[in-house]
């Protein structure tokens, strides 16, 4: 059975949108950033898929890249959700409704 | 002494100077009228007055210089248009100019207009004399002058319409003058309406005289309603020739007061009374006349709506003639005469005499005038009264006023040598001698009734008993000189102003014929026969019989015996009831048509189509479409980020679908 | 024929962690899951050829990003009894259908020939020699600029946790 990149592919969209599932999906916060580095990491399966098919090494760049920012975004994001159940003393995104109007 | 003026201001220039004149002075009595609203006129009133007469004698002054001219005229057509001013309206598929006309037919009635019309300016001098709104009357009897005279100088149908609706508005503001009476204004309010029924008609005919220009190919650049333009394509309105006559002639019934629409006439006379002179005896009324005259061309192509013309007039003339016998204002019995000798002019259009119904319109306007500035005279002495059962033996106290009253009375019954025996003979003969025997009958006994009503009411006002309370009485004086002189000057017009019709059959040359023969399609002056000029003389000898048989009829019944019509007013009870209350005509018309158009305004038009639809529906129901909506679609703004970002995730997919399948 | 097995295994294992990722009440458990997850997305990475990058992807991901994950987890004190609570919206199910139709889509589209086994791969590709070699040459710039970001993110990140700023 060969595995060719198609593969890959349909893996890394099956692991993307159960990421977006999450993220329309569940309440609480961290379960939705949990998503988001779920996606994040899908497509960084797509992108060495396409580096290993076509022997570039763009696509490895492209994916130390995105770990390097995950881990900077997943610091100050849950900084900001720390600060949020400071505040709040909840986690629950549907209870944060300052915007609505 | 011409060719001085000549040297200086070129004929055209003098031409638009005629209507200009009165624009000017309308427009500075305006200023001023503006300027002492509040205050006190002081010496303004002697600046009113100065402007407000000089301008239509100046006016008057250019058309008799410019007549002169044109009898001097050594071609056989002593007409001239004055070139375009300037282009009114340039569209593809018409071009209106505006320019004047000065032929036969509209210098003669510039004449006219500019001369009757000085002389009432300088009667109004006197009557209004006291009045608050002297300014602002005096300008719009300039501004009346001014549209009348673009109505006869024009040399298109749609400027004279420009000169027809004009005159309408200022008999409207003139009617109206003391608007602070609302029986007065109304009587403003009934004119003008009752006109714009006439000019709906008059616009109908327009438009048919459009189609037929344009579909003749007639070249645009000329102008389609130039009269020029029409005469010359007459041929083409052949097939639409009658229903563009009568729709024409619809106008002139508004206008001109002519069975159904004459019902505004009467009460008109709630203006003063030398606007009652002016307007709805000399002028405005006379410009139906005037037009069917200018458009015989179009008129002579259909036999039908001439018949129509006459049958209308005749009937007219009958009709108001009787309302005449009973009326008791001095004014009205004048109105109802107004609308009956416009009748007989009609009647003369509609045989084909049109220019004795033009002799006619300007002799009318000689002797109404003067009848109606009499009138105005003697409510003057009167301090404002104008039933003439209340006057009577006043020929002592204002002698001047009596006998010009008298010489018009003369006139208007058609009685040698006064200018209206040539005249209205000259109407009943053209009927006579063209086999239309009913109309002369009907035209024959309406000039009875006329010699007998007017001369009733010289019976009653001057003469015999006086019913005047005698504080009242010694009052009575004559009126000053400014109202005076133009009394006597127009009882010498109706005198003498007969010379210019006398026909042929005895010894004269019949001018005016022959002056306006150019213009007219039918033949109207020929030479007759020996036969039918002995019939003209037994026919005319019979009518002036007849007319005198009535005047002094008129004369001495309500002069001497008074009791005699009370008593014949109570056996005819219901017959003298009915006429007197002018046939209830005017309770008919408000039964029939004001109170349902009333009712239709009011319930449908104002409660159910505008509160209802227009502000409910569209106004408010839009505003509250709007606030429905916004609040709908505020519902998608939860403030719930995920939300936000499920709508991301559609629209992701949306556009990822499209693109990719 | 070993490399397809080893794919379905970690591919398994990785889709089947990741729905429990999202479907767990309890979040540390979906923490857990998620660690498992990106164990067998580091197999996968290993697969294609980037042994660098599995090997960066368990030391960050799982091991740094991960633990910060359940610190935080434990600091939020949840109720328990709010773990209990959950329904389904008519919200939720719309977006999991969305999600679903993209995926279909998505899969639709990829599904296009050349169906080709991976080309032979040299060392250049292999080693992680080329990955420094590239960060210090060609990628040089990005990389300054990460390390700024990292300094800009240990800044917000202190600033964040303090009580008065």
């Amino acid at each position: 059975m060969m595995i060719t990149v198609h593969h890959y592919l349909l893996l890394s969209i099956a692991l993307f949108v159960i990421g977006a599932i999450g993220v329309v999906t569940r309440r609480n916060a961290l379960i939705i950033f949990m998503s988001i580095e779920l996606m994040l990491n899908a497509v960084n399966i797509a992108f060495l898929a396409f580096a290993r098919w076509n022997l570039l090494i763009e696509g490895k760049m492209i994916v130390l890249f995105v770990l390097a920012v995950a881990a900077a975004e997943a610091a100050v994001g849950l900084g900001i959700v720390i600060s949020i159940y400071r505040n709040r003393q909840t986690v629950y995104v549907d209870e944060m409704r300052l915007l609505k109007g | 002494m011409l060719d001085t003026l000549y040297q200086y201001i070129s004929i055209q220039t003098l031409a638009w100077l005629i209507v200009a004149l009165p624009l000017i002075g309308a427009a500075l009595n305006a200023l001023i009228a503006v300027g002492t609203a509040k205050r006190e006129m002081g010496s303004y009133r002697s600046l009113v007055s100065f402007i407000g007469v000089v301008m239509p004698m100046l006016a008057f002054a250019a058309a008799a210089a410019i007549f002169v001219t044109m009898t001097s005229f050594e071609s056989t057509d002593p007409s001239f248009i004055t070139g375009p001013l300037f282009q009114w309206a340039v569209t593809k598929g018409l071009v209106i100019d505006i320019g004047l006309k000065m032929d036969q037919l509209s210098i003669v009635m510039a004449l006219m207009v500019t001369g009757v019309g000085s002389l009432i300016h300088l009667y109004s001098v006197g009557y209004m004399g006291h009045d608050e709104g002297y300014a602002r009357y005096f300008a719009e009897l300039n501004l009346f002058l001014f549209f009348m005279l673009t109505l006869v100088l024009a040399d298109n149908l749609v400027l004279m319409f420009v000169g027809w609706e004009g005159v309408g508005l200022c008999s409207y503001l003139l009617i109206g003058f003391w608007f602070e009476d609302i029986a007065k204004a109304r009587a403003g309010t009934k004119a003008f309406i009752v006109n714009r029924i006439g000019d709906a008609f008059f616009l109908a005919g327009m438009f048919l005289i459009y189609a037929v220009m344009a579909s003749a190919n007639a070249p645009v650049n000329a102008g389609y309603f130039n009269f020029e333009m029409m005469s010359r394509y007459n041929a083409y309105f052949v097939p639409m020739a009658g229903i563009i006559s009568l729709l024409l002639f619809g106008g002139a019934v508004g206008k001109s007061a002519q069975i159904p629409l004459y019902v505004w006439l009467p009460d008109a006379m709630a203006g003063p009374t030398p606007v009652s002179a002016l307007i709805h005896a000399a002028t405005m009324v006379t410009a139906g006349v005037y037009m069917v005259v200018r458009l015989n061309f179009i008129f002579a192509l259909s036999p039908f709506a001439l018949s129509v013309v006459a049958s209308v007039g005749a009937a007219t003339a009958l009709y108001a003639a009787t309302m005449g016998l009973t009326q008791t204002d001095i004014k009205k019995i004048l109105a109802y005469s107004t609308i009956s000798q416009l009748g007989y002019m009609f009647m003369a259009a509609g045989v084909g005499a049109f220019s004795a119904a033009i002799g006619h319109l300007i002799t009318h306007a000689f002797f109404k005038a003067l009848l109606f500035l009499c009138a105005g005279s003697v409510i003057h002495a009167m301090a404002g009264e104008q039933d003439i059962r209340k006057m009577g033996g006043l020929r002592y106290r204002m002698p001047v006023t009596c006998w010009t009253f008298v010489i018009a009375a003369l006139a208007i019954a058609g009685i040698a040598p006064a200018a209206g025996f040539f005249s209205k003979d000259a109407i009943l003969w053209q009927a006579f001698e063209r086999g239309q025997y009913v109309l002369w009958t009907v035209g024959f006994i309406a000039a009875g009734m006329t010699a007998f009503y007017i001369f009733r009411a010289v019976g009653m006002v001057f003469f015999g008993e006086s019913n005047v309370p005698p504080e009242r009485y010694k009052k009575v004086h004559e009126s000053p000189t400014s109202m005076a002189m133009p009394l006597i000057i127009l009882a010498f017009l109706s005198l003498l102003g007969g010379l210019i019709t006398v026909p042929h059959v005895l010894g004269g040359t019949d001018r005016l014929g022959t002056w306006l023969s150019k213009l007219i399609a039918y033949e109207t002056s020929h030479a007759p026969g020996e036969e039918s000029k002995a019939t003209e003389i037994v026919v005319m000898v019979i009518t002036l019989l007849w007319s005198i048989h009535f005047m002094v009829l008129g004369w001495v019944i309500y002069a001497q015996k008074r009791e005699w019509p009370n008593a014949v007013a109570q056996k005819f009870g219901f017959v003298y009831t009915l006429v007197a209350n002018k046939y209830y005509v005017d309770e008919i018309y408000d039964f029939l048509i004001v109170r349902p158009l009333n009712w239709i305004s009011t319930k449908i038009l104002w409660q159910t189509i505008d509160d209802t639809f227009v502000d409910g529906l569209a106004v408010h129901g839009t505003a509250r479409t709007v606030g429905v909506w916004a609040n709908i679609v505020s519902m998608a703004e939860t403030g719930v980020l995920q939300q936000y970002l499920l709508y991301f995730l559609i629209g992701a997919v949306v556009v990822v679908g499209y693109l990719a399948l | 024929m070993m490399e397809a097995i080893l794919f379905y295994i970690l591919a398994s294992v990785a889709v089947i962690a990741a729905l429990l990722v999202i479907t767990r009440a309890n979040p540390i458990s979906s923490a857990l899951m998620l660690v498992v997850c990106f164990l067998a997305s580091a197999g996968i990475f290993a697969m294609l050829g980037a042994t660098f990058l599995a090997v960066l992807q368990v030391l960050l991901y799982a091991g740094a990003i991960m633990v910060l994950f359940v610190f935080v987890i434990m600091l939020i004190q949840t109720d328990p009894k709010d773990l209990k609570k959950r329904q389904m919206t008519f919200g939720k199910l719309l977006g999991a259908a969305a999600a679903v139709y993209l995926a279909i889509v998505l899969g639709i589209a990829v599904w296009r020939p050349p169906f080709i086994a991976a080309p032979q791969a040299g060392e250049a590709f292999l080693t992680p020699s080329t990955i420094g070699h590239q960060l210090l040459t060609t990628y040089v710039l990005p990389f300054e600029i990460l390390s700024v970001l990292l300094l800009i993110a240990i800044i917000g990140a202190v600033v964040l946790a303090k009580k008065k700023i």
